[in-house]
């Protein structure tokens, strides 16, 4: 195993690398495979199930065995194809799956145990006694089967995202991509052409063979060139285009420093949405291989691989190699290797058909026809191969074709189901493609490098007369169009004999362990779609889903159940392509960005003044603001509540929803929106206004304020914001759009603060320009617009959510922290204190008003005590279904509240109520507690709830039952107003 | 998905928020001084609430297009291939 020739490797220098802690070198224009290979390193990790010795089994994206771990630390990612992870300098990797070491894996007893393991085996293995499963049957089976682990830190990488958009993406720069791309690079079209190697040109750079007279990798290099000269072409390597989704938008990943280890300046990879009006899928073929026994050993790889790591890396993966094919394409891996001066020991055509090459240059090598290898030797790495005809040759690289699968993926990801060709044996892309894709090259079965070239061009040719985009784009390159017949061949029927039979297997899916007679198992146990064989076996599953082994599954599938493979079908092909990180998804969206945050006008003198934070949706609110020398929550809160009761309380109520409504319709729209009538409403006054659903239940509520005939403002719930609008606008625009009003969300434009308390009055009075702000002139539910602190614009409303006297007054948002500011520094004689949202909630507790927790989409306007708020002389939305018999009758749970008879216990939320004397389950639930709170004013826990009859019941006692945390007491109905119920303070 | 706004061109699906079957538009009518609890109203409202089809095929449903001109369409989709055929203002369809 050595390097015999430059291939497309930077020789002149090098790169040092560790794998399990050994040193080696390998060269710019590597691959960890490549390198490992050259250095001769063969055997990579350890299989899934059986913990058999691996290699390395191909050379680009479907490799299933050589997955390694890369890095260290928190940036250690498992599961890296070695095929695919480009070489860097001080690059550490490492093997996977074993305990004690790679070469003597403790694990490996596993295999010997293999008669006992097969498909399934642990659902029948397994079954008793049933409470081992969980505790010690599937621990002990997680932690033998497996791949790699994660570091169980955060990732400290940065990722992000984009959107990228073209006339014409290209996926894949083998000949078909590049002759594609050329062609439409020449159109001047807008075109994105994406390929996933560091290295664009495909099979261009793995093949001895030639396009418009130069050598293949050299037309790629140059085409690849001309088409970086060009501005109207967009080239990105390193880029896996993942999925096909919708109205011709794919998923791209584009991979930034993969390559090169860590960087800080960087996001490591990018997550591209592509838009493209027309799509070419040019994304080749993936070699198969057959199933015979032992076939999984160090060594066996795939034959076009053993041309990619001979022709592109200059490395020969073995000295002796023996090629075992069913098709043409096979024998060019031997001539390719002889021309290279490696000795090639056999060449197994498993057809009896003359060879399609001229074999004058194969030497020595034995030239078997009709022949099948039945069986392979070598522990760590093979040694040999024995045919059924007796002949064993010896070899340690045995490079096998099956033939080539067309990489139909994208084209299956909008339904498209692929049909089967007899003539080379594989499915190709049919049905349904994902809109305006046009597919070319291997991945549509053009197998021959001159046909591949030509659907390239033709492909471009079609895309643009769809665009109706007129231009000379030339000839396509030639090439010849080699031979490539296949008789396919998928397993070797041998039956060993004695003993040996039953650890004779053939592998079909070497990444999960399935072995032919897996497959032939799940038929047997019944499962014999191709869906159900996928779920029983594992075939196909994994980070390779299936690339080398679903074909081959589901022809001994086929061949088990009697059906042709056409008739059973592949199983459903979804993104992605390759696996994505989930990190990629969410790009800058982690952490604080996860998603925005809404901060109030106050935040900042809020933050100053040391008030805690909490999130209410996207807003972060105060929840309170400690003193020096208060030690719990529930004291500041407790003090904040007295305080605004016998003083005066100010708190930033911004984060409510206002609608701006206007036109000569307003009020007859609001009255059709809202339950109850708006367009009596005076101007100059404020009015609660209920809003329910269509279907009867309560949606919302909040105040209507008149400025004038034609303007009113309107409120609703911080939670229900961005909802009510999104319905108002429903209303307007679906329903009566002959009226005329129009809505405008203005929450962000006013800043708003809850003056609340005896003193508010006062303050208010210093605060504002000319406005009479007496009992008289500005009673009760009355609303201005007016002017504060000379000059500035304002609006007043005299509404009450604490109880006491009170108003709430708005400016334009950039006036918010100064006013809070300004209020707090000027009311300090009478004692003015900020509140947070807990306070807050505390007196509306107090005062028994409703909010989310009550409005739970489940209540009526009736259920909430506001069933007389529902007008009976018009419709508005909600009104007729609210009639309906079970939102009507008279036992629907009522909203009242409770207070303990303990007057020292702690009342919850979510406990359920239950009458004395009956058990405590579900048939006897009469209600819930929706809200609690300490009243610092009754000195004692009070409650919300829903309870059945609840209006007919007060003074009684019931049973308030918490099951789960084991506590029960009791409570006694009282009305769902605990303070000032005549509403004597708010009217002072 | 992309929608075609008639206003505003192909738009990506993530600015819309979807509501649902078009026929909410063809709200029940409400005669002057009705009875909200006759049973006739009722059922009328239930079917026009409850009651939708489910083709497989092409659906006229509503999108609002939240996170740009607060518009609601009247988007025509293929439900099996979201293939979208008409793009049309809601308040378009209404009028006419």
């Amino acid at each position: 195993m050595k390097r015999v020739s430059d291939g497309l490797v930077d020789r002149s220098r090098d790169l040092n690398f560790s794998f399990d802690g050994k040193q080696f070198a390998g060269h710019p224009g590597d691959t960890l495979a490549s390198a490992l290979l050259a250095n001769g390193q063969t055997l990579v990790g350890r299989s899934f199930k059986y913990h058999r010795p691996r290699g390395i089994f191909s050379a680009g994206v479907e490799e299933p065995n050589a997955l390694v771990e890369i890095g260290r630390g928190a940036r250690l990612d498992p599961n890296v194809r070695a095929t695919v992870q480009e070489l860097y300098d001080g690059l550490s990797a490492g093997s996977q799956n074993w305990r004690g070491s790679l070469r003597h894996d403790l694990m490996a007893v596993n295999d010997l145990a293999a008669p006992l393991l097969a498909a399934g085996f642990y659902y029948k293995t397994f079954m008793w006694p049933k409470a081992f499963w969980e505790k010690l049957y599937e621990p002990l089976i997680r932690h033998s089967a497996g791949l790699g682990k994660l570091s169980m830190q955060p990732d400290p990488d940065a990722y992000d995202t984009g959107y990228l958009f073209a006339d014409l993406l290209i996926i894949g720069t083998g000949p078909a991509g590049l002759a594609a791309a050329l062609a439409a690079g020449r159109s001047g079209a807008r075109v994105i052409v994406c390929e996933e190697d560091f290295l664009m040109g495909g099979r261009l750079n793995s093949e001895q063979q030639h396009v418009d007279g130069v050598a293949s990798s050299t037309w790629a290099a140059n085409t690849v060139a001309e088409l970086k000269a060009m501005s109207n072409v967009r080239v990105m390597t390193r880029t896996s285009v993942f999925g096909a989704y919708d109205h011709g938008v794919f998923g791209a990943l584009e991979r930034i420093t993969d390559h090169v280890g860590h960087q800080d300046q960087s996001a490591r990879q990018i997550m591209w949405r592509i838009r493209a009006r027309r799509s070419i899928l040019a994304a080749g073929a993936t070699e198969r291989h057959i199933a015979y026994p032992d076939n999984d050993r160090p060594g066996i790889m795939l034959a076009g691989a053993v041309r990619t790591y001979l022709n592109r890396y200059g490395v020969a993966p073995g000295e002796q190699i023996a090629v075992y094919t069913n098709n043409d394409d096979g024998w060019r891996t031997a001539i390719d290797l002889a021309a290279a001066n490696v000795e090639v020991t056999a060449v197994i055509d498993t057809r009896d058909t003359p060879p399609p090459v001229d074999t004058s240059g194969l030497g020595n090598a034995v030239l078997v026809r009709g022949a099948n290898i039945v069986k392979t030797t070598g522990r760590h790495a093979l040694t040999s191969v024995t045919l059924d005809t007796g002949v064993t040759v010896p070899s340690d690289c045995l490079a096998v074709s099956g033939g080539w699968n067309p990489n139909v993926h994208l084209s299956c990801h909008q339904r498209g189901r692929p049909a089967w060709r007899e003539d080379i044996a594989s499915f190709v892309p049919a049905g349904d493609l994902p809109v305006g894709m046009g597919i070319a090259g291997a991945a549509n079965g053009e197998l021959s490098l001159g046909a591949a070239l030509r659907s390239g061009h033709d492909a471009t040719a079609q895309a643009l007369a769809a665009l109706s985009h007129g231009a000379d784009i030339g000839q396509p390159p030639q090439a010849v169009d080699e031979a490539c017949e296949i008789t396919p061949c998928w397993h070797v029927a041998h039956e060993a004999k004695g003993l040996r039979k039953a650890w004779s297997r053939s592998w079909v899916d070497l990444q999960n362990d399935v072995t032919s007679k897996d497959v032939t198992l799940s038929v047997q146990e019944g499962f014999t779609a191709v869906e159900h064989v996928k779920r029983y076996t594992t075939l196909g599953m994994a980070t390779d889903q299936g690339k080398t082994s679903n074909v081959l599954g589901l022809a001994i599938l086929a061949e088990a159940t009697g059906q042709s493979i056409p008739d059973t079908g592949t199983t459903i092909f979804r993104p992605p392509w390759t696996p994505v990180p989930i990190a990629a998804f969410a790009g800058a969206s982690r952490g604080e960005a996860f998603r925005p945050v809404r901060h109030t006008p106050s935040h900042a003198w809020a933050e100053s003044q040391g008030a805690t934070f909490t999130e209410s949706g996207l807003w972060l609110r105060a929840q309170w603001f400690a003193k020096p020398g208060e030690s719990t929550w529930r004291e500041t809160v407790d003090r904040e509540v007295e305080q605004t009761r016998s003083g005066v309380g100010v708190c930033d109520v911004t984060t409510l929803g206002k609608i701006d409504v206007q036109g000569n319709d307003a009020a007859a729209f609001l009255d059709r929106v809202y339950a109850n009538t708006f367009s009596t409403l005076a101007v100059g006054k404020v009015r609660y206004g209920l809003m329910l659903r269509e279907d009867g239940f309560a949606m919302d509520d909040g105040t209507a304020a008149r400025f004038s005939d034609t303007h009113y403002v309107v409120t609703t719930t911080t939670a229900n914001a961005v909802g009510v609008f999104r319905h108002m606008e429903f209303c307007r625009q679906c329903l009566w759009p002959g009226m005329d009003v129009h809505l405008v969300s203005t929450t962000e434009a006013w800043a708003q603060f809850a003056i609340a308390g005896p003193h508010s009055r006062e303050l208010v009075s210093r605060l504002v320009d000319e406005l009479d702000v007496s009992n008289e002139a500005f009673p009760f539910m009355a609303c201005a617009e007016t002017t504060i602190c000379n000059g500035v614009p304002a609006r007043l409303f005299r509404i009450s959510f604490s109880g006491e006297l009170a108003y709430e007054l708005a400016v334009p948002a950039r006036y918010g922290d100064a006013l809070m500011a300004h209020m707090n520094d000027t009311g300090k004689d009478l004692g003015a204190v900020p509140y947070g949202l807990e306070a807050l909630n505390v007196m509306r507790i107090e005062k028994g008003h409703a909010t989310g927790n009550e409005l739970n989409g489940q209540t009526t306007a009736g259920d909430i005590g506001l069933g007389r708020m529902v007008s009976q002389k018009k419709d508005c939305i909600g009104n007729v279904l609210s009639h309906r018999d079970g939102l009507a009758a008279a036992d629907r749970p009522r909203l009242v509240g409770f207070r303990p008879v303990d007057k020292s216990v702690q009342l919850r939320a979510g406990v359920h109520f239950v009458s004395h004397g009956k058990d405590v389950i579900t048939e006897n639930d009469e209600g819930w507690m929706t809200s609690v709170a300490y009243s610092p004013s009754l000195g004692h826990f009070i409650g919300l709830g829903y309870l059945q009859n609840g209006a007919d019941r007060m003074g009684d006692l019931v049973r308030a039952c918490d099951p789960l945390r084991g506590e029960e007491y009791e409570v006694e109905i009282c009305s769902p107003h605990f303070l000032d119920p005549e509403g004597d303070r708010l009217r002072a | 998905m992309q929608i075609p706004h008639p206003l505003l061109g192909l738009r990506d699906a993530s600015e819309f928020v979807y509501l649902g079957d078009a026929s909410l538009l063809q709200r029940p009518e409400v005669p002057e001084g009705a009875d909200m609890g006759d049973s006739v109203l009722l059922d009328a409202f239930h079917e026009y609430l409850h009651l939708r089809d489910n083709p497989a095929g092409e659906h006229r449903e509503l999108w609002f297009h939240e996170q740009g001109d607060r518009s609601w369409l009247v988007v025509t989709r293929n439900t099996t291939t979201h293939e979208i055929t008409d793009c049309v203002l809601a308040r378009d369809l209404v009028s006419r």
